[in-house]
């Protein structure tokens, strides 16, 4: 909340992607209260639990609302705040094991109604603030303190699964890229739908895969991590389609439907434009 | 604000004429049970009788046993009826099963056209549908029935006629048709009444109760006074016997600024109602055991970042998935206590259809004024109990809205140890609803002080809560008798007949479960005996109030199904002899 809080007593380690996160989402914020001239308590963000989920009390700039909640249910407590309010920008940050595995169930419904909020997800592959069990994105077979002879499941490949879930806008990037993410984020706050910002925010503790994602020269090692080509039309299902198939890790955006009516519109166009009859007719309705 | 109470009323008295009969429909579902029931229903309160039906049916589509009862008393109906003046049968097996519920005086009318009884000699035989047929409308086997129970009963067909009018005048071109071959119906039925040669008594002329009335069941009640209170979001999960408080939201809640919706599962309902409250709207949902076992984290969450809302569970019978189709009050410990950590949340249980709307209105209302989660414990036999209650006045309905922060930024919005105004996202006050334990402005700590502050502040706010009120009765006495919930009815009907059989014995009750009104619970800690008729095996409404430093003893039943007054009275009456002789003074 603000720069020094000497009663808040979380820290997030060294070195931590959350760091970048942190900025891009700042500068983000900055951008769209410039852009759409709301005041920041117009913006409220909804946090799971986790290191992610500490996001909402680590923004510097001015404070938007917040609600930190329950783990892995970040995204139904956005859509009350935003079907409680539609003029609210509302915005989830969440982590891997709060997004895509506890929470998992909560990504198709809101996909489906297209609910105008943006997901910011910080995705380490590890349970972190637990100390490094492994989580949905973890890989196949490695070892951590909850699978000690490898993990038995395949990795969540979460791109692959907001496209076929029906995510209206995918966006791809890394904690290092705090102006790519920014401007990403701000993109995803301005898109009418439900939008995913997923974010490879490394965890220096437990799973640190800062070299693997970016390489190195040095040591002979390819990135996973590489800029989808200039040439890439968003709005192409298939181009999005062959973009997640891909092996690597994509960096940009890689799907966005803008075709699509919001939910909050749905609603005002349905029941919203409906008249309800006052309380004394409902209930004179019954009379005997 | 005054919810009525029906302690005038209830007293049988001698007269020459019937007053009160029960009627049993029962047969397979499809065959028009529930209709024929509540046609009557609906005739006879029309004609200014009291009226109260009750269901009970199996947890599937269609078929299977399924039976609806309608009681109809010159006097507030307070108990479905521990006996059957007249049992309809529309097959052989709903024979079976109900014949030993008819009383020694009453009839038996079954469906000929399925089956034949030979071994009583109080049944009336006749085919229902051969019957209808002769009308040239099918469907008017209905009306043949209770054309039979009219002449049974003493009821004028006048009445039945009068109804038939009014239902079917819809403004087609086959009302009259169709009201013609109803009456028909209803002359043929009578005749064969006639022909059986039973009569049951005459019922009494109705005194048209004072003011309008409405006919509506308890998930009704409760749907039309949360919304007469104001309420704008709505997010449920179908679930027996809650459903229709979904539909009814998803029908009638509309228009700007509302949202009602049908959400994939409980957590995504009650967490989902957090973020409404947390925008600054009155939100509900409502759900049923299994439901609400999802929703305890939610309601935590809510009580500890203090964001308004109301659950409804309609208890249904059972841990897991139970009975979802029959009547228990087993959910009160985990309505109080739905989540970890100290947490006992507000719990209002209307014993009545017509409490249900006031409750319904007093959940939202004390939402908004203690900041937090109240829950609204309805009972599956409330929910279905289509009863007449008078006709609401709204221009009367207190509504209450929370505190709201309109200051300037830089809030300290969980500051001290009582309810703080609450700032609205969108305007000033930007703070952190935070389910972590927290500081002032919202932010996570573990400081031993701010637990300590935060944990009294929580608990401090329920004394906000201390405008409920309640009934009492006969005050001096040692012994009272104590229901809650939906036993209230055939508790108070228990109660007129031992009172009227001489015992001494006082009454009290209120639909405020926790905060309990202080005037109520003192008295009760002065009893040397505090008898608690509930539904459930573990006592547990007698257990919180022993917690509370009272002697109170449990009269428990957990078959799915309401108290019977006769089976009541005697346990009461045994329970208050046997204290007695340990020394009790009654």
């Amino acid at each position: 909340m603000t720069l020094k809080n000497p009663e808040y007593d979380f820290k997030w380690c060294p070195g931590c992607g959350d760091f970048g996160v942190r900025r891009g989402l700042e500068g983000a914020l900055e951008k769209y209260l410039a852009e759409t001239e709301q005041p920041s308590e117009n913006t409220v963000v909804v946090a799971g639990i986790g290191c992610s989920g500490n996001m909402v009390h680590m923004l510097e700039k001015e404070q938007p609302f917040g609600i930190h909640g329950i783990h892995g249910r970040s995204l139904p407590i956005s859509m009350g705040v935003k079907m409680g309010n539609p003029d609210l920008n509302v915005v989830v940050v969440a982590g891997d094991g709060d997004f895509l595995g506890i929470g998992a169930e909560h990504i198709a419904p809101q996909a489906m109604r297209n609910l105008n909020i943006t997901a910011i997800v910080m995705d380490n592959g590890v349970y972190g603030l637990t100390k490094g069990q492994s989580s949905p994105t973890t890989d196949l077979g490695v070892i951590t303190s909850s699978t000690p002879y490898g993990k038995m499941e395949e990795k969540v490949h979460p791109l692959r699964n907001y496209l076929t879930m029906g995510v209206s806008f995918i966006g791809s990037t890394i904690s290092n890229k705090v102006k790519d993410m920014s401007d990403m984020m701000y993109q995803a706050m301005s898109h009418p739908g439900f939008s995913i910002v997923h974010i490879q925010s490394p965890c220096t503790e437990y799973n640190n895969t800062y070299e693997a994602l970016k390489g190195s020269v040095k040591k002979g090692i390819e990135p996973l991590a590489y800029d989808i080509p200039e040439g890439h039309d968003p709005s192409d299902p298939e181009a999005a389609q062959e973009v997640v198939n891909a092996d690597g890790i994509p960096l940009g955006i890689i799907f966005r439907d803008t075709s699509r009516p919001t939910f909050d519109q749905k609603v005002k166009d349905t029941t919203g434009s409906k008249e309800m009859k006052s309380v004394e007719s409902l209930i004179e309705g019954f009379t005997i | 604000m005054d919810v009525p109470c029906f302690l005038d009323n209830g007293h049988e008295e001698e007269t020459l004429k019937k007053q009160d009969f029960v009627v049993r429909f029962a047969g397979e579902g499809g065959q028009g049970v529930v209709t024929s029931a509540e046609g009557l229903a609906q005739a006879m309160a029309q004609s200014g009788y009291h009226v109260q039906t009750f269901s009970t049916f199996p947890s599937q589509i269609r078929g299977g046993p399924t039976w609806t009862q309608t009681r109809i008393s010159t006097e507030t109906v307070l108990s479905p009826g521990d006996e059957l003046d007249v049992l309809v049968a529309f097959n052989e097996y709903a024979y079976e099963n109900h014949k030993d519920d008819v009383a020694s005086d009453g009839v038996i009318v079954y469906n000929q056209g399925e089956f034949d009884i030979e071994d009583t000699d109080n049944a009336l035989g006749m085919d229902f549908d051969e019957l209808a047929k002769q009308t040239g409308n099918n469907r008017a086997a209905n009306f043949v029935v209770m054309g039979a129970l009219a002449q049974l009963v003493g009821l004028p067909l006048r009445v039945l006629e009068e109804f038939n009018r009014e239902r079917y005048t819809r403004g087609r071109p086959s009302d009259q048709q169709i009201i013609d071959s109803n009456n028909m119906a209803l002359s043929l039925g009578s005749a064969e009444g006639d022909k059986s040669g039973f009569v049951l008594g005459e019922i009494a002329e109705a005194v048209k109760p004072e003011g309008e009335q409405i006919l509506v069941n308890g998930n009704i009640a409760i749907s039309l006074g949360a919304t007469a209170a104001g309420l704008e979001i709505f997010v449920g999960y179908p679930i027996s016997p809650a459903t229709p408080i979904l539909l009814w939201m998803e029908q009638n809640l509309v228009g700007e600024g509302k949202f009602v919706y049908q959400s994939t599962s409980e957590i995504e309902s009650i967490t989902s109602i957090v973020g409404a409250g947390f925008a600054g709207k009155k939100a509900m949902t409502s759900t049923a055991g299994p439901g609400f076992s999802l929703m305890g984290e939610g309601l935590g969450l809510a009580w500890m970042a203090e964001i308004p809302l109301v659950v409804v569970n309609v208890q249904r019978g059972g841990p897991s998935t139970g009975l979802p189709t029959k009547t228990e009050q087993s959910d009160l410990l985990t309505a109080l206590y739905p989540g970890h950590g100290d947490i006992k949340l507000p719990v209002i249980a209307p014993g009545t259809v017509e409490e249900c709307f006031y409750a319904g209105i007093m959940a939202i209302n004390w939402a908004e004024r203690y900041q937090g989660p109240v829950v609204l414990l309805s009972e599956h036999a409330m929910s279905e109990r289509r009863q007449n209650i008078p006709l609401p006045d709204v221009s009367k309905v207190e509504v209450e809205n929370r505190k709201t922060y309109e200051g300037s930024n830089g809030y300290l919005r969980y500051d001290g140890f009582e309810l703080s105004p609450m700032p609205i996202p969108g305007g000033s006050g930007a703070y952190i609803a935070n389910g972590s334990e927290h500081d002032a402005m919202g932010d996570t700590t573990h400081l031993p002080a701010r637990h300590i502050q935060m944990t009294e502040r929580r608990f401090s706010k329920l004394d906000l809560l201390n405008d409920g009120t309640f009934e009492s009765e006969n005050a001096s006495a040692n012994v009272a008798l104590v229901p809650w919930g939906g036993s209230k009815g055939p508790a108070l009907a228990a109660y007129n007949k031992l009172i009227d059989d001489g015992m001494d014995l006082g009454w009290y009750y209120s639909m405020y479960v926790h905060p309990m009104p202080k005037e109520m619970l003192d008295a009760l800690k002065k009893k040397d005996l505090v008898i608690v008729p509930e539904l459930n095996y573990m006592g547990q409404f007698a257990s919180v109030l022993r917690s509370e430093g009272i002697k109170a003893v449990a009269i428990t039943q957990y078959t799915g199904l309401p108290f019977k007054v006769g089976e009541l009275a005697t346990r009461v009456k045994d329970l208050v002899s046997n204290s007695v002789a340990e020394g009790v003074s009654a």
